[in-house]
């Protein structure tokens, strides 16, 4: 092979790697406009140290204060030891009022302008179980002759689809039950969405909006903190409350008393009450979800 | 000897030092956990003391635009109390014209008492008469299976602490939302529909 023959390929070669490195580097170019470098670096939420955490929860202050206006307060709980979340709700008391959505959407600082909320509220007809066939877009008094209302949330299953789905581990199930979403780690594909049978994530497809005075500072690092475009979010059993002892602010906001929340592994709860005296019913059991979501009706 | 103390040391070294490469790089640090429940200490579960029950609305405001309520001993403590008591709602002249009373077969007497001056009381099916503030034994006597479901924290709202050992917990009273004369829960307008992307329309119209 002549010298020129072997120089030419030498540098076609080296175009191409140059090339396709430029390529490979491309969006380092655009990290900038909207992606700081701490963002860039930003490692997954089981990765942390405690450092990490708290130049993390500094930094996630810092931004909402300057994209919202408002100190808040970001705090990483943690599972508690012994416990385990169930929840449990009552059908035949559930009146439909949605007070639980409104309570959600104000306690875990959701979008203003989609009324977005952690739960939808089925009207269904009396003598039908098709999910399908509920409607979540009623508007009259209620509760309406030959209906009933079920709540729909996250189930927390314990075999839980929207997490095998993942394919960067940014979405899994905590000690206490709870499946949280790490959202500096979501790519926002939504694999996780499709998979949920309860049709319980939810996409952030703006930025959202919520007022000032109206945002909630008490935030969880994993649960109700404003979270940033793209990234997909879901129920977490309001963990920034019930890690530290409270009800959560669905429960609280039920009027007639229809939520039963505590922790399973106590035998004096209210919850294990309802699990050993009331015939309680899971959401698509044959799916395999293993929710820890139940339904009962008052026999 | 000496070569097995030294080799020793040089992998409690290597160990160190991997340990403590590992803790730089922020792995196997294990995630904590918050303290469990304490079993032992038990924080106050409070049952709200609804108003309804030791006065009565008037449908005015006052000077700082709350409701304004009077009580019931107000007038009850200084009537006769050997003024007649009436059968039924309708037989109300006086006071508390126009009272609605939806609730079975009761009448008046099934759960008021006459009384003179003093709280008013109520008259449980046994003769024993309890303080309004405790009209959830008079509610017991018949709604006995609603009764242990409260008694067992799943009927009623409530607000604060499923913990209690951290917190305490307020729940409500049977009144706070049945009207005892009318005491089924009434029709309501939902709050917060909800507004997804694109156009709104109710299934029955996609589907017919």
């Amino acid at each position: 092979m002549d010298k020129a023959k072997r120089r030419s390929l030498k540098v076609l070669g080296a175009t191409l790697g140059a090339s396709a490195f430029a390529y490979a580097m491309a969006p380092l170019r655009e990290f900038t406009k909207d992606l700081t470098i701490d963002q860039f670096l930003q490692k997954h939420y089981k990765e942390l140290t405690k450092a990490d955490l708290a130049a993390l929860v500094e930094r996630l202050e810092r931004e909402t204060k300057q994209a919202y206006g408002k100190e808040v307060h970001i705090q990483d709980f943690r599972p508690m030891e012994n416990v385990e979340f169930g929840y449990a709700l009552n059908l035949s008391v559930c009146i439909g009022c949605r007070k639980c959505a409104e309570a959600c959407h104000f306690e875990n600082n959701h979008d203003r302008a989609t009324n977005n909320s952690y739960i939808r509220v089925l009207e269904m007809e009396q003598g039908s179980f098709d999910l399908e066939k509920g409607n979540a877009h009623y508007d009259h008094a209620v509760p309406a002759p030959g209906k009933y209302y079920m709540p729909v949330q996250c189930q927390q299953c314990d075999n839980a689809p929207c997490v095998k789905v993942c394919p960067v581990q940014a979405t899994w199930k905590e000690k206490d039950g709870i499946v949280v979403v790490d959202y500096n780690w979501c790519i926002g594909c939504r694999y996780c969405e499709a998979a949920c049978p309860y049709h319980a994530r939810r996409f952030n497809w703006t930025k959202p909006e919520v007022p000032t005075d109206e945002i909630n500072p008490n935030q969880g690092l994993l649960s109700n903190r404003i979270r940033p475009q793209g990234v997909v979010e879901k129920c977490t059993f309001c963990l920034h409350r019930t890690r530290q002892g409270q009800l959560p602010a669905c429960l609280e906001a039920c009027p007639t008393g229809a939520r039963v929340f505590g922790n399973m592994l106590d035998p004096k709860s209210e919850i294990r009450w309802v699990l050993e005296h009331k015939r309680v019913f899971i959401l698509k059991e044959e799916l395999g979800t293993r929710p820890r979501f139940f339904y009962f009706f008052d026999s | 000897m000496l070569s097995v103390a030294s080799h020793r040391f040089v992998a409690v070294v290597t160990l160190a030092s991997s340990a403590a490469w590992v803790a730089a790089c922020g792995r196997d640090e294990p995630l904590t956990f918050a303290p469990a429940p304490s079993a032992s200490a038990s924080g106050p579960v409070v049952i709200h003391d609804p108003p309804k029950l030791t006065s009565i609305e008037t449908g005015k405001l006052d000077s700082h635009g709350r409701e304004l309520r009077v009580a019931c001993t107000t007038c009850h403590g200084v009537r006769d109390a050997g003024a007649p008591f009436p059968e039924q709602a309708a037989d109300l002249r006086e006071f508390h014209n126009g009272l609605v009373v939806d609730h079975g077969a009761l009448g008046c007497q099934s759960c008021h008492v006459a009384f003179g001056g003093g709280e008013p009381r109520l008259r449980l099916a046994d003769g024993t008469t309890v303080a309004t503030r405790d009209a959830m034994s008079l509610c017991a006597q018949c709604h006995g299976k609603k009764h242990s479901d409260y008694k067992r924290g799943v009927h009623g709202g409530m607000s604060g602490y499923w913990d209690l050992s951290r917190g305490p917990r307020l729940r409500n009273h049977c009144v706070d939302c049945h009207d005892p004369h009318v005491p089924k829960y009434q029709p309501s307008r939902p709050v917060l529909p909800p507004r997804d992307r694109g156009p709104v329309a109710p299934r029955e119209a996609n589907h017919g």
